[in-house]
């Protein structure tokens, strides 16, 4: 089994990319591919043109740049898990991506931009507010991301924009990401993941949000758990009301691992646990 | 690129898969196809350091890397000590998943000499065997920890059966 035939280009660095990018009717961007190579092979996606972006040099490293935390184009899943840099939320949400070989090769930038309403990468970046930083023949442009996950496997960035880099900004708190996974356990896609980000002042939660991932159309954010968790003192109790809100304006996905009503209950079960580890933290 | 050490040159198609490069024009096939979906692990390749899976990978992407394959574990004619702890553990029936089950075995000690048996079995979660129920394939990883780290393995546990 292997993909239709294709062009294939290695540019040397992301100007380069962009423009190969905009010269090809239907061109994909591949970092590691461990998500465009099985579509590719399936036969679900046919591209004219694979821009390899995997030998570009600077884009594999996790930078503190002071007010925010810059992941690389091709920081892999394996670096995030490592990396204390990096927030909680997100280091789990890698650690518990795939397995030890999709880790190895796949990023967490690849992850994002491929935007699989079960991955467990999306759901972290939204709770912790990041900045989507795409780069395209005409520029860099920057988007954040509430207004970055659009539909299924289908994100904001526009046919010639290459996800460049994900920032993180350093806004303290603390953060944490849980889920149950289709093989149980942490293991495979979620059926139902959380995560979740809080920040507390003179002992109230003053800043928090969540956002699930698995359970509905799109990685999306909880904000009616949000809304009832500021301004209470983080109690258990507290957490229990607040993530029973957490399906509130979610559009609900029944599949193979679950129907509405399970998926449901585990949004909720998983947003508590992330919410009382997120406390935890901060 | 490099394979178990040999330098190798070729031109291919870019969809060529790493694996098939590696079986039909190598002839090296002791790395397997399995699932063809990423799933199953049986591909499984050592590439610059770190496992991946050959199904998953164009050739192209690992031009001027190093490859290791099961062929180029065994070095003078002696196994490698997760193949003798396969042997030695009886860590395989069918055979089929072994060559990319060793592959992982040998990645994971590279990067954690010293695992635990939940930290074996995560480390193994991306290659599945439908024979084995996989308890000997981790008492096959904890041999060849034990070896690796210079220490005498634990007794085998049908060895330990006697009352």
């Amino acid at each position: 089994m292997f993909p239709r035939s294709f062009e294939y280009v290695a540019p040397a660095d992301l100007a380069e990319a962009a423009e190969a990018l905009a010269s090809a009717e239907f061109a994909k961007v591949m970092s590691g591919g461990m998500s465009l190579i099985p579509m590719m092979k399936l036969r679900l996606l046919s591209p004219d043109l694979v821009v390899d972006i995997g030998r570009i040099p600077g884009l594999d490293q996790i930078e503190d740049r002071g007010d925010a935390i810059a992941i690389g184009a091709l920081v892999r899943h394996a670096q995030t898990a490592a990396s204390d840099a990096v927030p909680a939320a997100l280091r789990t949400a890698a650690a518990w991506t795939g397995d030890a070989q999709v880790r190895n090769r796949g990023t967490t930038v690849g992850s994002v931009a491929h935007a699989d309403i079960a991955a467990d990468q999306p759901a972290a970046v939204l709770a912790l507010g990041a900045t989507m930083v795409a780069r395209s023949a005409s520029g860099t442009r920057e988007i954040a991301a509430a207004d970055f996950f659009v539909d299924a496997l289908t994100t904001a960035l526009e046919p010639g924009e290459i996800l460049a880099e994900i920032r993180i900004p350093k806004a303290g708190g603390g953060s944490a990401y849980e889920k149950l996974g289709r093989r149980g356990g942490h293991t495979d896609y979620a059926v139902a993941g959380a995560a979740a980000w809080v920040q507390r002042s003179n002992g109230s939660i003053s800043d928090c949000r969540v956002a699930l991932t698995g359970v509905g159309t799109k990685p999306t954010l909880a904000e009616g758990v949000a809304e009832a968790l500021i301004g209470t003192d983080g109690s258990p109790a507290a957490v229990e009301a607040a993530a029973a809100r957490a399906t509130e304006g979610v559009t609900l996905l029944e599949d193979l691992y679950g129907s509405e009503e399970y998926k449901a209950h585990l949004a909720k079960v998983m947003t508590a646990r992330a919410l009382t580890q997120a406390i935890a933290d901060a | 690129m490099n394979v178990n050490g040999e330098p190798v040159s070729a031109d291919v198609e870019p969809r060529t898969l790493l694996v098939h490069f590696l079986r039909d024009d190598l002839g090296l096939t002791g790395t397997h196809i399995g699932c063809e979906t990423s799933y199953c692990g049986a591909c499984t390749v050592i590439v610059d350091g770190r496992t991946v899976k050959s199904c998953t990978m164009l050739a192209v992407q690992a031009d001027g890397s190093d490859v290791t394959t099961i062929e180029g574990l065994a070095a003078d004619g002696e196994l490698h000590p997760v193949q003798e702890g396969f042997w030695e553990r009886h860590g395989l029936q069918c055979g089929y998943c072994t060559p990319g089950m060793i592959m992982s075995a040998v990645g994971l000690l590279t990067e954690n000499p010293n695992p635990s048996e939940e930290e074996i079995r995560h480390g193994i979660e991306g290659n599945i065997c439908r024979c084995t129920g996989y308890h000997n394939i981790v008492r096959a990883i904890e041999y060849a920890a034990a070896k690796m780290r210079g220490e005498a393995p634990a007794p085998a546990e049908w060895e330990e059966v006697t009352a």
